[in-house]
């Protein structure tokens, strides 16, 4: 962030510390960026590594999230630590809905961003097919210096933001049953992906 | 294999009991196994808890079973431990493939049956004549694709990945996880004293009935 102090040629030589000029978004994201609250959607082995991250010899608090919230109404970024079932889908969404604006959502480790190795029936192939998602932090499970690394490039993110940019809060829905994507682009999204078995479907 | 020298005798009183209604019997790694005919299940689970030669009386497991083969039947396979005797049992219930996939509830015999039979109901679609609380327990109420664990079922479901995710957004999250079902208010009347009385001084629940 770039702040301006007044000229040090003032009328009599006289520098007030009072007061700085910036632009307004820098200062709206600067404060953003560095205050986010974690909303942890820990449901699996990446949940222990959101732990060793939170914990202190990671320390989260670094980085302007220390208070690791459990409402998603004190949250301002989703963290979903782990793999996602189909039953669980309807949980995150609400959580996703009841967290207020601005917030972001970063997807940890290989089930939450694709799936990963459980392609079938019960799991969600990814959880940008029920939220959006801003940062994917891949690995099985990310070890805390890759959480680390995604929550800097989202704060990245965050920085480049404008305050006056009116799409960027706008979700729509694709369609009236609740689905963010095109039902073809959720289903390319969950096409088996490595060495997934392609498996025709029966119907 | 099987060894009637090692075999439980638990089988040889079954055989004295039910006759032609017990199947083959085998003793595999050391445990014992014996197929019951269906329509004499619920018999000769009574039997073996209640009999005092027998008194199987910890239900460890309920699961079912289905081969590749095609011509063999279905089995729902149960595994009873009598803790006073330190004796083992498997006993398998074969579905024919034809037939209805149904057998007797053992609820009534063992509580602990009830979210064992309620899987192999989700899982398998066994369905479990006079269970009390006959639902599915792993998939939510309204999943609509079958039941997964049958060999006919594709892995990655039947349906699209995104009427998958449009059935799974649309579900009722009240409808599984309704705070009833967690309450053990329902099961007051059957707590041991010292633990109701323990609960009395934090709030004494009030006949509260089930809303299901």
């Amino acid at each position: 962030m770039e702040l301006s102090t007044p000229s040090p040629q003032g009328a009599s030589g006289f520098v007030s510390p009072n007061w700085v000029t910036t632009r307004l978004d820098d200062l709206v994201n600067w404060s953003r960026a560095n205050s986010l609250w974690p909303m942890a959607f820990g449901t699996a082995c990446c949940a222990i590594e959101f732990m060793a991250t939170a914990a202190s010899r990671f320390d989260l608090a670094r980085f302007g999230m220390e208070r690791v919230a459990y409402s998603p109404r004190q949250a301002d970024v989703l963290i979903c630590a782990g793999r996602l079932p189909f039953k669980l889908a309807p949980v995150i969404r609400r959580i996703w809905d009841q967290m207020p604006q601005p917030k972001w959502c970063i997807s940890m480790g290989a089930c939450a961003s694709t799936g990963g190795i459980f392609d079938n029936y019960a799991m969600v192939q990814g959880i940008d097919t029920i939220v959006p998602v801003d940062v994917y932090v891949p690995g099985c499970p990310p070890r805390p210096e890759g959480l680390l690394y995604g929550i800097l490039l989202l704060q990245k993110k965050i920085k480049g933001e404008s305050v006056f940019d009116p799409s960027l809060r706008v979700e729509q829905l694709a369609d009236q049953r609740g689905l963010f994507l095109e039902p073809a682009a959720v289903d390319e999204l969950s096409e088996p992906f490595g060495n997934s078995v392609h498996q025709t479907r029966s119907a | 294999m099987s060894g009637a020298a090692t075999a439980n005798p638990s089988v040889a009183a079954l055989r004295a009991r039910f006759g032609a209604a017990i199947g083959r019997s085998a003793v595999v790694h050391g445990a014992t196994l014996v197929h019951v005919a269906r329509d004499r299940a619920h018999e000769a689970f009574a039997f073996l808890r209640d009999e005092p030669s027998e008194r199987y009386d910890y239900l460890v497991d309920v699961t079912a079973v289905e081969y590749r083969d095609r011509e063999l039947p279905l089995e729902v396979v149960y595994h009873l431990r009598s803790i006073p005797r330190n004796a083992f049992l498997r006993v398998k219930i074969a579905l024919d493939r034809s037939g209805p996939f149904e057998v007797d509830s053992v609820v009534d015999l063992w509580q602990g049956a009830n979210w064992l039979e309620r899987e192999v109901w989700d899982m398998f679609g066994v369905r479990f004549a006079g269970h009390p609380d006959h639902r599915r327990i792993l998939m939510w109420e309204t999943y609509d694709e079958g039941h997964p664990l049958r060999k006919d079922f594709p892995l990655r479901g039947r349906f699209s990945r995104a009427e998958q995710v449009r059935r799974a957004l649309g579900a009722d999250l009240s409808a599984h996880y309704s705070m009833d079902e967690l309450s053990i208010a329902d099961a007051y009347g059957e707590l041991p004293a010292d633990m109701r009385q323990r609960l009395k001084g934090a709030a004494a629940p009030e006949g509260k009935g089930r809303s299901s």
